[in-house]
């Protein structure tokens, strides 16, 4: 129950290659789509851990991710956020939202699946 | 032979007297009665100061000693008060309207406000003033030693005793009705009253003494013209340059004296006035003049030989036994004495304490005892003391001196030192193009010369000035010999001095006024005063706004008294519409403030206090402007200058243009790039994934057969994307090659449709209206159809209605096809449809529907194809219009490229 992650993002083909790396090492994958009703998902779901694309229908990523870190029953959920636009912008944005940590997309599975070990504690 | 203690009784009673009436008249006019104090004879009378008591006993011991000369003294006066209209008037206007306090207060405020000229006026007429006021004293103490009983030669004691007496009175009565006020500006009407009285007396006291004289001594005006006739007073000759030079002196003197000032100037009650004076005052002199020629004559010849001829008006009398009319000649020469040092002391201790004590007490207490201490007081101690100062000074001297003919000669010398003032003081009046600089470049210069050709010289030789100097010049420099400058050597000494002083002060003056440029304040306060019959009020030249008003009210309380500080700002306040007590800070209210504050600490410091608290004042150019109208000088400076501003901020304007659309390029150009980023590296995500997945192996065959057509559906996007990217590029470019072709709307409509809708079909109802669509076109039609393909596959995936339906409309008129398509879905919302057809569309972080480049090069298309596409409101569902001109489209492109055949294969 508690090896839960939850992946915010809204192209299909992503969702379907990262929900397939993750599952086989033994995560149960939740994936969601949209931006606006994101946040009562994560409140519903109560994830270990958050995948979340910056560029979202609807809502900005880091709006989102905001959101999180100001709630106090969902602040100590470790965000990894992806984006399509590898600007250094973006990432210092991220890290001033307060994402635990940041990945470029295009990704390698292995580095994926490395970063959610690390940020789930199980490294 | 009277009593010393009766004339010392008629003494005491006199200035009794005249405190009284001081008093009186400063009582009435404190409770608005009294309106003859203000009538053009009490100002005539008090012009009368003039006369001091060097002319009332002078006169004719200059008439015994030189002749006609004592004539030149009234005529320079008479010449000037003629001539009113030219200069005087002026003088007193400026006076008024600025709230002059003083000669030196004018020349200071003139030249933009500086005080370091203030301060140099106010040194130098303290020092031309101090021996005059020793004259005075020695004066009285002179008259007094006439009647003493032991002869004339009083004992040394008592004569010191009288001059400190009458110097101690004399500082009590001014500093008691002289200083009541602290705006020297307002009238001093107990001052002013006292004077005119004592103007009376001493014209009197003459007129008295010379019908005395002319009937009761020689028995008639024949006789008087016979005995005239016969004495040494006809045969004196006096030189015409001699003559000239004491007619101008006495003319400047007049002008530029302090205590003139004061009484002509600064006491002014109405403009008005000065044409009553103009007349009225030359017949004062007139008569006090009549009768000094026969008083002379007849007193060289009755008196001893040996007799001082300047005590003939008092010993006269006494001699024929007339004790009642010596007295009265007696009190007409206190009279003339005490007038004199009285207004001088007025006069030069409001310049010692506005200009000199005053300025340096606020940079002493840095300007912070501006708001705790109390100036009002600060004030009024300073010109109290100054006043002791002054007076002090002039018994100091006379004690020094040691009395004597030194002192005699000590007038006309005193004249020729305030004439100095005169280049700049007419110059500023008259003269925009006068500096500040030039105004200090010519008094220097002036009064260098004064002293060094005529007052250290005439302590005698060898007393300040050695004789080596004065016989073989200065370093043994022959042409720089005091009484020979430029071996101009047998001049008289005070012709000669007057005219190289006044002469290369003008030269100085005028020299460097031409060559340095004046500062704004100078500028505008230069033609404040040269055009000051055109302005009646001064341009504003602060700029407030700030909020001060408190601290501005706590510093005028300070200086004017909180009663009165509290009702000019309150009325100020109730003109600006306000209630309460502060007004704004207005331009025009801080220049009425400072207005008022200068007068009671004159203008230079005035301004440095309210700047302390407003800040700097500055000059705009609509200041300059305002003022700029009168002389083709100042407007040619200000039209350039403005000129110039126009210049700049018109190349601002652009800069700031360019500037925008360059910022906005970059962040298009930013934003643009980090979509293609986005749009390139999210297929290639999927594609890397499943191509590690697919590499990884263990997968089922339908795994695999599923991962691949994912990442070949992928790839077909990227591919996709690069072409139109490039497309747009070259559309946007303008390098697109037209390929124009015949067909028919139906023929390219048949073909766009079986490329968008091609695999599925039946999804989609479109409905089309084939009668309209028989139409020719001469155009682009592969590019056409490209168009189409967008609008309907856009309709395909994006309307959300349970049947879509897609309507085609067409219509047509003279000049132009217009085909709508027409959805039923839920359209766009309005905030989205000015950007569908931007790059990308989309807004910040977020994705809006449609996302791509297709609008963007329908857009592009249609444009190069001479129509339009725009997006159509208010059709219920998604609706485009795409216009197209029907006349035949020119080959476009005019270049060499191949045409390229339009529509890629993959769409």
């Amino acid at each position: 129950m508690s090896s839960q992650v939850l992946l915010i993002e809204d192209e299909p083909n992503i969702i379907e290659a990262i929900t397939f790396i993750l599952s086989r090492d033994g995560w149960q994958v939740r994936s969601h789509s949209g931006g606006h009703d994101a946040m009562d998902v994560v409140r519903a779901r109560q994830p270990e851990l958050i995948i979340l694309d910056v560029m979202l229908p609807g809502r900005s990523g880091f709006d989102l991710l905001a959101d999180i870190r100001s709630d106090a029953g969902l602040a100590h959920i470790p965000v990894l956020m992806l984006t399509a636009r590898g600007q250094r912008k973006d990432r210092e944005m991220a890290e001033k939202a307060g994402a635990s940590m940041f990945m470029t997309k295009p990704f390698s599975n292995a580095d994926m699946l490395e970063a959610v070990r690390a940020l789930a504690g199980r490294a | 032979m009277a009593t010393f203690s009766i004339l010392v009784m008629v003494c005491v009673a006199y200035v009794v007297l005249l405190f009284s009436v001081a008093f009186a008249a400063d009582r009435a006019a404190r409770r608005g009665r009294g309106a003859w104090l203000r009538s053009p004879l009490v100002y005539t009378l008090s012009l009368s100061i003039y006369c001091t008591a060097w002319t009332f006993y002078g006169a004719v011991g200059f008439a015994a000693r030189s002749g006609l000369e004592y004539v030149t003294i009234y005529l320079g006066p008479t010449l000037v008060m003629i001539g009113w209209w030219w200069t005087l008037r002026k003088m007193v206007r400026v006076g008024r309207s600025q709230r002059i306090t003083s000669v030196a207060d004018m020349i200071s405020s003139r030249y933009g406000k500086s005080n370091t000229l203030a301060v140099c006026v106010t040194v130098l007429a303290v020092i031309g003033a101090t021996p005059y006021i020793a004259l005075q004293l020695q004066s009285v103490t002179l008259s007094f030693a006439a009647f003493s009983p032991s002869g004339p030669s009083l004992q040394a004691r008592s004569e010191q005793s009288i001059a400190i007496y009458v110097a101690l009175g004399l500082t009590l009565f001014t500093i008691l009705f002289g200083t009541r006020n602290l705006d020297a500006n307002e009238r001093h009407h107990g001052v002013v009253i006292a004077i005119a009285l004592e103007a009376v007396v001493k014209l009197f006291a003459l007129l008295a003494v010379g019908v005395f004289v002319v009937w009761g001594l020689e028995g008639g005006i024949a006789q008087t013209l016979a005995r005239i006739d016969a004495s040494p007073i006809a045969e004196f000759t006096v030189a015409p340059s001699r003559w000239t030079a004491l007619t101008l002196l006495s003319a400047a003197a007049f002008l530029c004296l302090p205590r003139m000032f004061q009484v002509m100037v600064v006491e002014n009650e109405d403009e008005s006035h000065l044409r009553t004076a103009a007349w009225a005052f030359p017949l004062y002199l007139m008569l006090i003049s009549l009768f000094v020629v026969p008083i002379a004559a007849v007193g060289l010849n009755l008196m001893p030989a040996g007799t001082n001829p300047d005590l003939f008006v008092l010993k006269l009398p006494l001699l024929a036994g007339q004790d009642g009319l010596a007295i009265l000649s007696f009190l007409g020469g206190f009279s003339s004495a005490t007038s004199m040092v009285i207004v001088a002391a007025i006069a030069l201790s409001t310049m010692v304490s506005n200009h000199i004590v005053m300025p340096i007490w606020l940079r002493a207490t840095g300007g912070a005892a501006m708001m705790s201490g109390d100036v009002r007081q600060v004030a009024l101690l300073a010109r109290r003391l100054s006043i002791g100062a002054v007076v002090f000074l002039g018994y100091l001297y006379f004690r020094m001196s040691g009395g004597g003919t030194a002192l005699a000669a000590i007038g006309l010398i005193a004249f020729a030192g305030v004439a100095q003032f005169l280049p700049a003081l007419m110059g500023g009046l008259v003269w925009r193009g006068a500096t500040r600089t030039g105004a200090l470049a010519g008094l220097g210069v002036g009064f260098a010369f004064w002293l060094y050709c005529l007052l250290l010289p005439s302590f005698g030789a060898g007393v300040i000035v050695p004789v080596r100097v004065m016989e073989a010049g200065l370093f043994g420099q022959s042409w720089l010999r005091p009484y020979a400058m430029f071996w101009t050597g047998g001049m008289d000494p005070l012709v000669h001095a007057v005219m190289w002083s006044m002469l290369l002060n003008c030269a100085a003056f005028c020299a460097v006024s031409v060559f340095t440029f004046p500062r704004p304040v100078e500028r505008l306060q230069g033609a404040q005063f040269v055009n000051v019959f055109d302005h009646s009020q001064r341009p504003g030249s602060w700029t407030g706004g700030l909020g001060q008003s408190e601290d501005l009210l706590i510093m005028s309380q300070r200086i004017l008294g909180a009663a009165e500080a509290q009702e000019v700002f309150a009325r100020a306040a109730r003109r600006q519409g306000l209630s309460g007590y502060l007004p704004e800070p207005s331009p025009e209210f801080l220049d009425y403030l400072e207005r008022r504050l200068s007068g009671s600490v004159g203008a230079a410091t005035a301004h440095a206090m309210v700047s302390q608290i407003v800040g700097r004042a500055t000059v705009s150019v609509e200041d300059l402007l305002a003022v700029a109208d009168e002389t083709a000088q100042i407007m040619e400076y200000s039209n350039r200058l403005e000129a110039k501003s126009t210049e700049q901020a018109r190349t601002a304007r652009q800069l700031r243009v360019v500037n925008e659309k360059l910022t906005q390029l970059s962040v298009q150009k930013d934003g643009f790039l980090s979509q293609v980023s986005h749009e390139l590296r999210t297929p290639m995500t999927s594609i890397r994934a499943f191509s590690e997945i697919l590499l990884s192996g263990s997968l089922t065959p339908d795994e695999l057969q599923e991962y691949a057509a994912i990442i070949h559906a992928e790839s077909l996007r990227l591919t996709r994307l690069l072409d139109d990217l490039l497309d747009l590029s070259v559309l946007e470019s303008g390098q697109v090659v037209l390929n124009v072709q015949t067909a028919t709307l139906a023929q390219v409509m048949d073909r766009a449709i079986s490329s968008a809708v091609g695999s599925a079909p039946g999804q989609l109802d479109i409905r089309r209206d084939a009668a309209a669509e028989a139409i020719t076109l001469q155009t682009d039609v592969d590019r056409l159809a490209q168009v189409f393909i967008n609008l309907i596959a856009n309709a395909r995936k994006y309307c959300d209605a349970d049947h879509p339906v897609l309507e085609i409309r067409i219509e047509r008129d003279k000049a132009w096809l217009t085909v709508d398509f027409v959805d039923n879905g839920r359209g766009i919302p309005i905030e989205d449809e000015a950007l569908i057809f931007e790059k990308f569309s989309r807004l910040g972080e977020t994705r809006a529907p449609g996302a791509g480049l297709g609008l963007a090069i329908c857009r592009e298309i249609m444009h190069r194809l001479g129509g339009s596409v725009a997006y159509l409101p208010g059709q219920r569902g998604a609706a485009f219009r795409v216009r197209l001109p029907l006349a035949p489209l020119e080959p476009g492109g005019g270049n060499d490229l191949v045409t390229n055949g339009g529509l890629r294969s993959v769409r």
